[in-house]
């Protein structure tokens, strides 16, 4: 039994890790001319996906932790009816709001512009769930304490709440950024111009295209999956904390 | 203004601005979009009633996609549920190396569907005799296969279903885990006292523990069948477009509404409705189905 665990445990890590060897080996042949061939920008798209994920992690974590802690901290009459309607968007798939996002982020002026592709995945109801109940269970002699220190409730967020919650603002930080880095439709649909294409949308019009270049496609799909690796490697301990938070909510 | 509703707001309102322009204005509009005659525009004078809805409810080709993807989820669902329960239970169990094991099936959540599309369509998969895939088959003397480049039979889905489950197995089975070491262990010390079986205190201590994760990772999985896209686009689009065949919805309406061949933005909008409509009734009835059989 012991025998046979250990069997299917070692064929299952080989099969996972093929796709990882065969993407390195095919690669092999393209790295020297990766960063310089014309046919793929790929620097110029490695920058946009940078600025897009380093904007849309910071900006959701900064928004969405803000109106998490209002909601659970802060008493207001009509808390309730906010957080249904913050909620009550959780129902609706994003397949049914790409559409009509692109068309309020095409009347804004948005369409192959940077700002196109953050702001709009800026709102995470899920995020703003998540922290609602991260707060909840915050201790609040912490912050009674803060407060007789005479700081306002704001004052309290930012100096005594926000410095004890690193650990969980790292893990909503890990998800988010490698939801924003690998993200496919959204900026496929506002990044028209090659100029604001993601790294994604770069290799996915080399895949598509007429007879595409496969090793230089290798090869810079390798370099595209190292910041997210090396993220796995050194935070994994706040991923894994990350995926469980999220993924329980689905209950 | 009170001040505690002005110190709430200071804290709740950047965000409800935004969901309110960003998801909530966008519903309402695509609502508004899906009655009128809106090709090419979004502000549309030519109100056409429930035209669009009929147009889309009548389209062969949106049918046949829904259904296919009823087909896709019934069975990419069960798959990967089983699959990924099967390996946190293997890495639950083993002492040595289970760090190990986890990051190795986790591993895959690093990366894009782009990129997984690319070693699958190109490299595993690759329909020349050296494909990866056409290789290992050879070593036991099969023959080598098409796998994306031919239609009878349809072995491009075993293309698509393996790639996501590649990619999605580690995720569901990190939250299998997180569940299982949430059961208490003295449960099982006193099922070992009494005398029960391995396989009773699977059936009686396991998964009751494990069914709060189970319907959660049954309904991420369900919404997430029917949005398929990445894969399905780069893996079977190529310069010439996107196949007949096995089209996910949002790729229909991807082609519909932003396509070269004339945007029609109120039909697209009916049709993003309509698959809404879909699967919030798939999930509830999941839902009912799945409670009641406990």
């Amino acid at each position: 039994m012991r025998a046979l665990r250990w069997f299917a445990l070692s064929v299952g890590a080989v099969v996972f890790l093929l796709p990882f060897a065969v993407l390195v080996r095919d690669g092999v042949g393209g790295w020297s001319e990766v960063f310089s061939d014309r046919e793929i920008p790929l620097v110029r798209s490695l920058l946009n996906s940078t600025v897009v994920a380093v904007g849309q992690t910071v900006g959701q974590v900064v928004l969405c932790a803000l109106a998490g802690y209002g909601l659970a901290r802060v008493p207001y009459r009509h808390a309730s009816v906010v957080l249904y309607a913050i909620v009550a968007t959780l129902m609706v798939p994003t397949a049914v709001t790409f559409l009509p996002s692109f068309v309020v982020v095409s009347s804004l002026g948005w369409l192959s512009d940077l700002r196109g592709l953050i702001v709009p995945g800026l709102f995470s109801a899920l995020n703003v769930f998540l922290f609602r109940q991260y707060f909840q269970d915050f201790p609040t002699p912490l912050e009674e304490a803060g407060r007789l220190d005479g700081l306002t409730v704001w004052g309290v967020y930012w100096r005594v709440v926000v410095p004890n919650s690193r650990g969980f603002v790292a893990a909503i930080a890990v998800i988010d950024f490698i939801g924003s880095w690998n993200q496919f439709l959204w900026p496929l649909i506002i990044a028209q111009d090659s100029s604001t294409w993601t790294v994604q949308v770069a290799l996915s019009s080399l895949l598509t295209a007429q007879n595409p270049r496969i090793t230089l496609l290798f090869a810079a799909a390798t370099v595209s999956i190292l910041p997210i690796v090396l993220i796995f490697v050194v935070l994994q301990r706040y991923l894994v904390r990350g995926v469980t938070e999220t993924g329980l909510t689905g209950q | 203004m009170r001040r505690s509703a002005r110190t709430f707001w200071l804290f709740v309102g950047p965000f409800v601005a935004g969901l309110l322009v960003f998801t909530y204005v966008p519903i309402g509009w695509s609502t508004y979009l899906s009655f009128f005659d809106a090709h090419n525009t979004v502000a549309p004078t030519d109100f056409v009633g429930l035209a669009n809805y009929v147009d889309v409810l009548t389209d062969g080709e949106f049918l046949g996609s829904v259904s296919t993807f009823t087909v896709f989820a019934a069975f990419i669902i069960p798959t990967t549920t089983a699959l990924a329960l099967a390996l946190a239970l293997l890495v639950n169990r083993i002492r040595f190396a289970r760090t190990f094991f986890r990051s190795v099936f986790f591993l895959p959540f690093a990366c894009s569907y782009v990129v997984a599309s690319l070693v699958w369509k190109m490299s595993l998969f690759s329909g020349v005799d050296s494909g990866v895939v056409n290789t290992v088959f050879g070593w036991f003397g099969g023959e080598p296969q098409a796998w994306i480049g031919t239609v009878d039979p349809p072995l491009y889905w075993v293309v698509l279903v393996t790639v996501r489950l590649w990619l999605q197995l580690g995720f569901y089975m990190i939250l299998f885990i997180a569940a299982l070491q949430r059961i208490p262990g003295n449960l099982y010390e006193a099922a070992w006292i009494d005398g029960a079986s391995p396989r009773q205190a699977f059936r009686h201590i396991t998964l009751p523990g494990l069914r709060g994760t189970l319907i959660a990772v049954l309904t991420l999985n369900l919404i997430n069948a029917y949005q398929a896209f990445d894969e399905f686009y780069n893996i079977l689009g190529d310069s010439r477009g996107y196949p007949p065949f096995a089209r996910p919805p949002l790729v229909y309406l991807y082609y519909t509404s932003l396509g070269s061949g004339g945007q029609d933005l109120g039909r697209g909008s009916a049709g993003a409705v309509v698959l809404a409509l879909v699967i919030a009734l798939v999930t509830l009835l999941t839902g009912r189905v799945f409670r009641r059989s406990q």
